[in-house]
């Protein structure tokens, strides 16, 4: 079959099984908007910029474990999505993303809004393809997909010039792809297996950190089972919430530096350290010099270079979590450390304060996030960077994979509104609440009005302290209250939401918080909830950045700096 | 310590920019980077001179395993291998002198490839204490220019760090025909 480029573009995005695209329209991308109509299959959905296109393709996957894409144009289209590219690329997130460039006689001329997308984009994504040929596209595209979608997921970019869409091709789809730069690594080797496992049978206060790795690789009941299996109890990072569920009795929640108390402590003082999928990020880990230097450490992780980059391990293996759990929990023998279980039981017991709900009267972050978890208990949560962000992960409750969708690796404010958008195009007819920073919310809330086009009913929750709240945290705490920049006036949201044809509604007290949130859930359209809550609170505990987990502190008159 | 790392690589547009933007980006230090084509069509071979220990020698293997177009990494330190540098150096030198300069180019089993009234090219092939070596032993009578190729190196013996995956006929053919790996007409070519 011989198809224009642009065709052949979009019937591979169809052999993908993509059926949304965030994308973005200009000049050399528009061949390929020319034969959208011919293409119903595939939904694109107008954003108004292209980091909302990007930040929505990552939402998306990650509420679906699916492929996210995004288009853009050439030159300032192709540099607004590098912000949401680094964050894919951060997070592992299976993203594909599409960017149009000049016409090839023209590439490296510095013509109109020409810009090296594929030099600039190249360290911020798994791999990237310039396809300088309409004969190539099909197999740049079924590889693009198949990099981006297996071992540790990422994004992938593909730069067309312009001519390349409009050139002819003969079109066939690869139904295979090899390449022999690239393996997809599957079980774990089993000698080391047999060596963790024995390790593991020797322990006395064994410890699992559950990673993103455990949610990419679809591994959550294999985490429980080995969970169960030796009876130890299971941290989270951030990105691990929902692998194991927070109501399960071996759950402790989440380490780190806005971990809590007793998380932080067991890492500090379990002997043996079962890291599953996960990177080992300083935000979890602390100052890896001083992270448990005692313990035995083994990590698990489908990349190889992430082992032995920030803590050394003493059994590294390399493999896929959905197949190396089984095999260790085939390997393990049945345990049940209720001793150490009780230890940590009690040092829960003993530090509720530092992570406790304030009761009020004001109007706290802590208290809206928890209303909302138990008001909306099947909601997908998206949330910005900041206070916020720490007190959703630390409050909410999180009982299934995919619940949480939060950028950790990148901390990149203005993620909430856009993952939102993109989270609830991928869940038709599911509850998605969006929690948002007041500054966040405000570097991408033009993506209000893609919510009311395409009626994508996202419920946001802004958080209105009137301060970019964490930086202010710190000058509170290690500036000596020297506040620079981080008090913010604020437009009227309630007006805001208005003038973009969205339901507003504001709260100003504890009373009214179920009230509005019940309101929202009740609206059949994305509803914007301004919750002008108190200025000055602060997340407890912390781990001051370049401490480690045990120096975890829970009061302010700890802080020494 | 200094570590020679090989790295197979797929020849298409990018790769150099791929390796060496990751040693950047990592803080890695390169002593020297050599780059050539091997006796596999489509595969060039980067022979890599790395400063660092144990630890950051495996974190560069890592990353750059993780390179898609980057196809098998070997570090051949430590193994019995041949190693060798090319080096042109520019001299000067006239007929007063030429004797001297002629004298130490016979001592490093050098060669002369060529003459001027005013100045001779060098040429040697050896390992790089030698190279250094001769370098010092010039210096009195001027080096004018200097160029190396940096560090290759070859396992000795039957072993390899070759490739020996073929790619399958019909990607071969689609790899070779396509602007992957395109002739040097356009302005992003590997050669
Ligand atoms: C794009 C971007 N710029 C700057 C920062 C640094 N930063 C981290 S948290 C934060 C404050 C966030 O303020 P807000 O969105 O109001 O959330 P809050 O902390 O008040 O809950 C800032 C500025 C960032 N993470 N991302
Ligand atoms: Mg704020």
């Amino acid at each position: 079959m011989r198809l224009s480029g642009a065709d052949i573009v979009l019937e591979c995005l169809k052999r993908i099984g993509v059926d949304t695209l965030f994308g973005y329209p200009g000049g050399v991308v528009l061949p390929l908007y020319d034969r959208m109509p011919a293409h119903p299959e595939i939904h694109h959905v107008l954003v108004r910029h292209e980091q909302g296109g990007g930040h929505a393709a990552d939402g998306y996957a990650r509420a679906s474990g699916r492929l996210g894409v995004a288009l853009a144009t050439s030159g300032p289209g192709a540099t607004n999505l590098v912000t949401a590219i680094q964050n894919a690329m951060m997070d592992s997130v299976p993203t594909l993303f599409i960017t149009g460039n000049v016409a090839r006689e023209l590439l490296g001329k510095d013509g109109f809004q020409e810009a090296d997308a594929t030099g600039i984009i190249m360290p911020a994504v798994k791999h990237n393809y310039l396809v300088m040929r309409a004969d190539d596209l099909a197999y740049t595209f079924a590889e693009a997909a198949h990099i981006a979608q297996t071992g540790r997921p990422g994004p992938v970019h593909i730069d067309i010039p312009k001519d390349v869409f409009l050139e002819e091709a003969e079109f066939t789809w690869p139904e295979e792809v090899s390449i022999r730069g690239y393996d997809v690594p599957g079980a774990g080797d089993d000698e080391l297996v047999r060596d963790a496992a024995a390790i593991i049978d020797d322990a006395e206060r064994p410890l699992i950190i559950a990673g993103h790795g455990i949610i990419l690789g679809r591994a959550w009941d294999e985490l429980v089972a080995f969970a169960e299996k030796i009876g130890t109890p299971v941290l989270n990072t951030l990105l691990g919430l929902g692998s194991i569920p927070a109501d399960h009795a071996l759950s402790y929640g989440m380490l780190g530096m806005h971990g809590s108390y007793e998380a932080n402590i067991a890492a500090s003082t379990a002997d043996v350290v079962i890291a599953l999928g996960n990177r080992m990020d300083d935000r979890a880990m602390g100052r890896f010099a001083d992270f448990n230097r005692e313990a035995k450490v083994i990590h698990v992780d489908i990349d190889a270079s992430e082992h032995n980059k920030n803590i050394p391990a003493t059994v590294a293996i390399v493999g896929d979590v959905k197949q190396v759990l089984p095999q260790l929990t085939a390997a393990v023998q049945t345990g049940a450390h209720a001793e150490w279980v009780r230890e940590v039981d009690t040092l829960r017991d003993e530090h509720t304060d530092s992570m406790a709900v304030p009761s009020g009267p004001e109007l706290s972050v802590q208290h809206i996030v928890t209303r909302i978890s138990e008001l909306s208990p099947e909601a997908t949560v998206v949330t910005g960077v900041g206070q916020h962000q720490m007190w959703a992960a630390q409050q909410m409750t999180f009982t299934r994979p995919h619940q949480l969708i939060t950028s950790g690796g990148l901390g990149t404010m203005g993620f909430e509104v856009p993952a939102a958008m993109g989270a609830q195009a991928a869940l038709p007819g599911q509850r998605v609440w969006s929690i948002c920073g007041d500054g966040g919310f405000q570097m991408t809330l033009h993506e209000l009005a893609t919510l009311l086009d395409e009626q994508l009913p996202v419920k946001m929750a802004i958080m209105n302290n009137g301060f970019l709240g964490m930086v202010r945290q710190w000058q509170e705490l290690f500036y000596a209250d020297n506040y620079v920049s981080v008090s913010m006036s604020q437009p009227d949201f309630v007006k805001l939401a208005e003038a973009y044809g969205i339901k507003g509604l504001r709260v100003t007290d504890i009373e009214s918080v179920d009230a509005a949130i019940k309101e929202a859930n009740d609206h059949p359209g994305p509803v914007l909830v301004d919750f002008q809550v108190e200025a000055e609170g602060n997340v407890w505990p912390m781990v001051p950045a370049g401490a480690s987990l045990a120096e975890t502190i829970e009061t302010p008159d700890e802080v020494t700096a | 310590m200094k570590h020679t790392v090989v790295a197979m690589v797929e020849d298409r547009p990018g790769v150099l920019t791929r390796v060496a933007s990751l040693f950047r980006r990592r803080g890695f230090n390169i002593d020297s980077l050599a780059v050539g084509t091997t006796e596999e069509q489509g595969i060039s071979r980067m022979t890599i001179v790395v400063d660092g220990d144990d630890g950051i020698v495996q974190q560069v293997e890592h990353q750059l395993n993780k390179l898609i177009d980057v196809v098998k990494v070997s570090d051949l330190t430590g193994e019995d291998t041949v190693t060798r540098e090319l080096v042109l150096l520019k001299v000067r030198c006239g007929a007063i002198n030429r004797r001297g300069v002629l004298d130490i180019v016979e001592i490093f089993r050098a060669q002369v490839i060529d003459l001027s009234p005013t100045s001779l090219i060098i040429q040697v092939v050896a390992e790089e204490d030698r190279l250094d070596a001769l370098v010092e032993n010039l210096r009195p009578y001027g080096v004018m220019e200097m160029v190396r190729t940096g560090r290759v190196a070859m396992t000795r013996g039957e072993q390899t760090a070759a490739v020996h995956e073929e790619e399958p006929d019909e990607l071969q053919r689609f790899h070779t025909e396509s602007g992957r790996r395109p002739e040097g007409e356009l302005p992003f070519t590997s050669k």
